[in-house]
């Protein structure tokens, strides 16, 4: 055990850090800690831009191998990328989806040819993803798809039916869903993996609002929308196997740099309470004690996980991370808001005020997506436990 | 960076959770509870001569083996764990801890390689605050006063303990059975551990054992081991708890099913797993900080966090345990009344979660 930096990573982060310098300034200025979660529809063009400008350095897809365009980071230096990216506010990450989640997902499961098609363009920040697993009918039963695919008669798939709560997708050129291509097949068999521009006659966006007022996740609707041939990962009834790896592929490399912002909200709120005098309530005070401490167990807790080795409980770990953070998370909004009393009542023009509030509304969402707190305890009780698995409705 | 174990520590950690699985099970435990001394002296005896964790904190030169914080957190999970009643605790937890970060040169050279073989046992206290006095009288220390909260104290230990001296306050060793020395072992609701009040009049020091240069970092840094040490105590009986709950609801039957197939039940175990994996990082990360020699202030503050946190989860945790046993988890005879009482007690010890959160809270506003 051992949390000392050797002298190589201390230069690494220096060199992150100067790069961000460098380059977050003049126009981008404007951008930082924005974008963040809840905060998603801030300045997309110039988010996408910003992903451009992080290209030109080499600062995209920093974890992937050299050979798909990334930068064969190491887990440290990953790690340390995405917190000297945190520290000075480096917005939200517009190509999050693509760079944590397909392309990953396309390394380990692609053929040659669509890595060749589709890697660059998220490695230049050039090609956004967004999601589509969700359905009206399928939330935390995720196996109960429902949209349909079928070949057509020039080879290519056609898909019909409905995801929901896509997020991103008024920004995003491409989605990937997940579909039946088997009629009558059920839960996770008989499901394809497809990739699918949106710019499309079959395929409709429409926003849904949501409780904070903005429209970060919508609905998108397929009737006859084209895959082409080629644009299936893995074969046809594979499609859990690829959709099940690419949540898996994100090892939480990027959890230290999210923490980095988390601790940038809490000393929005310390800031908050000296402010406004609250600094001096006992209760007030033991609760950002307590807040300071989740976060200390949250960063150790990702510390160990990516160490791995050759802790007994290997694993707990990571089954707890989401629960714990989330729901730090929401505590950490709820205590903003009693910080700020009758000021967190109106929206406010100040941005440090605004984040505190942003992070009170959408931390109800982070218990919500990603498996809920209810899917994660089963989880938690079944795989860390190992207490029965939940009956299934006939 | 490497937060995971060295083969060493694991050896250590599994040699531990061997020997207590073997000697220190609910029944040794029951015992020794009831003992007069409080704890089995030939388990004492093995600990200290024969598996050497005793000597496991004390430096190389002094006889010991070097090691540090890591390996004595996981030695103390795993006597958290088991609940092992020992003198274990007041002597390297507590005891080598002040000396090594406090004591002169000499006091450590005289009293740490006793204690390194298994010879010499420490009890001192664990109230915060310095309550007797001591004055210098023909070169001798002499102590007054009523210290209060001191861990297995005996005839047959050596009192390490804090006093007001004209100038400042002295760490002290004072033999049990000297004269003047009175020991008042009080037995708790939590019997595991042992505390007494020690009565000095005109008591005679064997030695004046502080180091003036190290006296206020290394008080401090005392202070945040031992808060430590607690914490991983506490963290190994807040598993305990979930693994017998675990367990127990696993073979137990109702409504034609086992208990651990309701969901209610399920939740409220995996939420006792997110408070017990991650009170294991806390401890965990603490503990590496604290190998790191890292600065006083920094490690005051991550050891009131984790043991703030571990007094919590495992008060939360023992509450479970018997809730989740139904009417045999407030038997005497079940092992869930065993962790709640300690959880308890231990909550006190060093400090209550809410007066560290106020530390805490102290340097972030
Ligand atoms: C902000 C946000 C962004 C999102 N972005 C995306 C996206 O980009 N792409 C995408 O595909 N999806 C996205 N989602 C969808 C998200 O994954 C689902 O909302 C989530 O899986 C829950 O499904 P559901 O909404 O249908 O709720 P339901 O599954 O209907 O759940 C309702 C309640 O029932 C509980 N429940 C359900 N099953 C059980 C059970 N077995 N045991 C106990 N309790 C149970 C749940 O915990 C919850 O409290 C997003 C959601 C949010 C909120």
């Amino acid at each position: 055990m051992n949390l000392l930096e050797s002298a190589e990573d201390k230069a690494f982060r220096e060199e992150v850090a100067s790069w961000m310098a460098e380059h977050l300034v003049g126009e981008y200025e404007v951008l930082k800690h924005r974008g963040g979660p809840g905060d998603e529809e801030a300045y997309p063009e110039l988010r996408k831009q910003w992903e451009r400008e992080l290209a030109g350095g080499g600062w995209t897809c920093v974890g992937w191998p050299k050979e798909y365009g990334g930068r064969g980071l190491s887990i440290e230096h990953q790690v340390i990328f995405h917190e000297e990216y945190a520290r000075v506010g480096g917005p939200g990450r517009m190509g999050h989806i693509g760079e944590g989640l397909i392309g990953p997902a396309l390394i380990a499961f692609g053929n040659e040819a669509q890595k060749a098609e589709f890697l660059p363009g998220i490695v230049k920040g050039e090609t956004y993803w967004c999601q589509g697993y969700s359905e009206p009918s399928a939330g935390s039963d995720l196996a109960n798809i429902q949209t349909k695919c079928w070949m057509d008669e020039d080879g290519d798939w056609r898909v019909s039916g409905q995801k929901v709560w896509t997020s991103l997708a008024m920004d995003s050129d491409w989605i990937f869903v997940i579909a039946r291509c088997e009629p009558g097949s059920k839960g996770n068999k008989g499901l394809a993996f497809l990739l699918m521009p949106l710019d499309q006659p079959g395929v409709t966006i429409k926003p849904i609002h949501q409780l904070t007022g903005g429209a970060e996740f919508n609905e998108v609707f397929f009737d006859a929308a084209v895959a082409r041939a080629e644009h299936i990962v893995g074969e046809p009834g594979e499609g859990w196997k690829v959709a099940m790896g690419l949540l898996a592929a994100e090892r939480g490399v990027s959890t230290l740099g999210q923490q980095m912002h988390f601790a940038h909200e809490l000393d929005l709120v310390i800031k908050a309470a000296k402010a406004n005098g609250t600094a001096s309530d006992p209760l007030i005070r033991d609760r950002i004690a307590r807040a300071w401490s989740g976060l200390r167990v949250l960063r150790y807790n990702a510390l160990r996980m990516l160490s791995g080795g050759a802790d007994v409980s290997l694993g707990r770990e990571a089954l707890i991370y989401k629960y714990a953070w989330s729901n730090w998370h929401r505590d950490l909004g709820e205590l903003a808001m009693d910080v700020l009393g009758p000021q967190g009542d109106v929206p406010a023009e100040d941005f440090d005020i605004l984040r505190l509030q942003q992070v009170f509304f959408f931390s109800r969402a982070d218990t919500i997506y990603a498996g809920t707190n209810e899917i994660q305890l089963n989880i938690m009780a079944e795989r860390g436990l190992g207490m029965p698995k939940e009956p299934r409705g006939v | 960076m490497d937060f995971s174990l060295t083969d060493d520590q694991v050896m250590i950690r599994d040699a531990a959770q061997d020997f207590l699985a073997d000697k220190s099970g609910s029944e040794a435990v029951r015992a020794a509870m009831a003992s007069e001394a409080g704890f089995d002296a030939a388990v004492w005896q093995a600990i200290g001569a024969e598996l050497g964790w005793c000597a496991v904190a004390v430096p190389e030169e002094l006889g010991g083996m070097g090691l540090g914080p890591v390996e004595l957190m996981l030695i103390q999970e795993q006597a958290g764990y088991h609940l092992l009643c020992s003198p274990f605790f007041s002597t390297v937890c507590l005891g080598t801890t002040l000396l090594k970060s406090l004591g002169s040169d000499e006091a450590q050279g005289e009293f740490l390689p006793k204690v390194a073989e298994g010879s010499s046992r420490f009890a001192s206290s664990i109230a915060c605050g310095v309550e007797a006095k001591a004055e210098s009288r023909s070169g001798q220390w002499l102590l007054n006063g009523v210290v209060s909260q001191v861990c297995d104290a005996g005839e047959d230990s050596l009192l390490l303990l804090f006093a007001e001296t004209d100038d400042g306050a002295g760490l002290f060793a004072v033999p049990g059975n000297a004269e003047g020395v009175s020991i008042v072992s009080q037995t708790g609701w939590d019997a595991s551990r042992r505390f007494a009040t020690v009565e000095l009049n005109d008591a005679v020091a064997a030695m004046r054992c502080d180091d003036a240069t190290r006296l206020a970092s290394g008080g401090r840094k005392a202070n945040a081991l031992s808060r430590l040490y607690v914490a991983a105590e506490q963290l190994g009986a807040a598993q305990r708890c979930l693994d017998m709950t675990v367990a127990y609801i696993s073979e137990r039957k109702q409504f034609g099913r086992t208990i651990a197939s309701f969901q209610a039940i399920k939740h409220r175990c995996a939420q006792m797993m997110v408070q017990v994996e991650g009170l294991r990082s806390a401890v965990y990360g603490a503990a590496a900080l604290a190998a790191d020699e890292s600065d006083v202030q920094a490690l005051s503050m991550e050891c009131a966090m984790a043991k703030a946190l571990a007094s919590d989860v495992l008060f939360h945790c023992a509450g479970e345990a018997i809730q989740l046993h139904g009417g045999v988890g407030f038997t005497e005879e079940y092992d869930p009344g065993l962790y709640f009482k300690r959880a308890r007690a231990s909550k006190g010890w060093l400090g209550t979660p809410e007066e560290l959160r106020a530390e805490i809270a102290g340097v972030l506003l």
